[in-house]
């Protein structure tokens, strides 16, 4: 099995790398990880992974700079239903659009827009930054053996602006910060978390595990 | 519900950790990795590496740390200490750093923050404000940013100037109080609620913490996002997990996976 993450100049991906390699060893499941910013690797792997940090429109245009490899993903996740994990901003560019100081087109796989965070409780700190539990709203195989609700285990988040999906069956998990934050969305063999799994310590490992094992 | 986080801050210099953590069973004391794995371990929320090497020339071995401690470390990493240019912010992020702090390059260009913030997004920039207070007995409370350790006065006001770096962008402050660093004698309460009151970015208390009532104060009367602390740990006074205990016992809501 190998895995692809993209690697589109959008911050560091060494600890994605690594974290992706020791859930790997781990589960057994071993595979190629691979990093990389060729369209051909990214088109010929078993998954794919897209990472992403900083502004929704500077992630876009960092993606749209590689060319070839928007028509790579698109190809290899939308024709050939290969799996495929968005992490942070990473999983807001699946969305139709973001409105992010600017409006940007997102990649439109899971429809909606991704929107800022207005908590109801104007004292609550933005970014959303830290430690926070998952409220899941359907069973999905990434969530498999994850203890979830107010007393399940942690993912780290840092983020100010959220998916907000037109369809409510494409969010699998929410969090709770000053209202329902979306967290993990999957639709068909795309799926996305608004957290950082590669810093989520044991929910992230696990959470990489099942997405390795994923049969969608 | 959004934990209270507890992060270990380590000073190391020439890639080292200085004094050393004194905790558990380290093989090497002193090797700012080893040191990153067993707070890792303990249930650390986020690691902060303050880097006090006084040479250039010496930096790279900052980024060796960083690097080895993301390849092993699945938390977030704040790297702090000699951070003045673009370029630094981007080797420390490329060597597996989430955050990085900035003190006296903010100070001295405020735009620098703001450049940071656009060029590598909110999320990764911490400012670092190291306040004294300036004010007399019986006068208004006030606060200066100091830079070289607390030596040398600024002028600049810190609740007006955490504002400002706020909305330039900083996605959080790393609050020091210069009077209370090392003293061991509680976090500079007023101070720290000053800042987080007036910020609307998360802000991590630091400077005074000696013992778990502190930071027990730090979070629910400075009104903190997180608290830093060194030495309690390190010389293995308490572990992550008593802090922890302490602040559920105290009403507040932290992450024990």
């Amino acid at each position: 099995m190998s895995v692809a993450i993209i690697d589109y100049g959008s911050g560091n991906l060494h600890s994605a790398h690594k974290a992706f390699e020791r859930a790997a060893a781990e589960s057994g499941l071993g595979g190629d990880i691979i990093v990389t910013s060729d369209p051909d690797l990214v088109r010929r792997a078993d998954r794919i992974v897209l990472p992403g940090v900083g502004a929704f429109a500077d992630c876009r245009r960092g993606l749209d700079a590689v060319p070839g490899m928007v028509a790579a993903m698109t190809e290899a996740v939308q024709d050939k239903g290969r799996p495929f994990l968005g992490i942070c901003v990473g999983m807001q560019l699946l969305a139709d659009r973001g409105l992010e100081h600017e409006t940007t087109a997102g990649l439109g796989w899971i429809g909606g827009d991704v929107v800022e965070i207005k908590p109801k409780n104007a004292s609550l700190k933005i970014p959303h930054m830290g430690w926070n539990t998952l409220d899941q709203k359907r069973e999905h195989p990434l969530l498999a053996n994850i203890s979830t609700g107010p007393h399940g285990l942690h993912a780290y988040f840092v983020h100010s602006f959220h998916v907000n999906p037109s369809d409510p069956k494409d969010v699998v998990a929410t969090t709770l910060y000053g209202g329902a934050i979306t967290a993990l969305v999957a639709k068909g063999t795309v799926a996305g978390t608004q957290f950082h799994p590669e810093k989520s310590q044991k929910l992230g490992l696990a959470l990489i595990a099942n997405f390795l094992r994923w049969r969608p | 519900m959004l934990k209270v986080r507890v992060i270990p801050c380590l000073d190391v210099k020439d890639g080292r950790v200085v004094k050393g953590v004194q905790f558990l069973d380290l093989r090497d004391a002193g090797d700012p990795v080893e040191s990153a794995m067993a707070y890792d371990a303990a249930g650390a929320d986020e690691l902060c590496f303050l880097d006090i090497t006084a040479s250039h020339e010496n930096r790279g071995t900052l980024m060796d740390v960083v690097s080895r401690t993301a390849e092993a470390c699945f938390m977030p990493l704040t790297v702090g200490g000699g951070v003045r240019t673009i370029e630094d912010i981007r080797n420390l992020l490329l060597a597996g750093a989430d955050k990085v702090s900035i003190m006296t390059a903010a100070v001295h260009d405020r735009d620098f923050v703001r450049r940071a913030a656009e060029k590598f997004g909110t999320q990764c920039i911490v400012v670092a404000v190291d306040a004294k207070k300036v004010s007399d007995e019986g006068e208004p409370l006030c606060w200066e940013i100091f830079t070289h350790g607390g030596r040398k006065p600024t002028g600049l006001d810190a609740v007006a100037y955490a504002k400002e770096v706020a909305a330039l962008g900083a996605g959080e402050i790393l609050l020091t109080s210069m009077d209370r660093d090392g003293t061991k004698i509680g976090y500079d309460i007023p101070l720290t609620r000053a800042i987080a009151d007036a910020v609307s970015i998360p802000v991590i208390a630091s400077g005074g913490v000696g013992t778990l009532d502190h930071m027990v104060e730090g979070i629910r009367d400075g009104h903190a996002s997180a608290v830093l602390a060194a030495s309690i740990f390190h010389f293995g006074e308490h572990t992550i997990r008593e802090a922890k205990e302490k602040l559920r016992a105290n009403g507040l809501p932290v992450r024990i996976d």
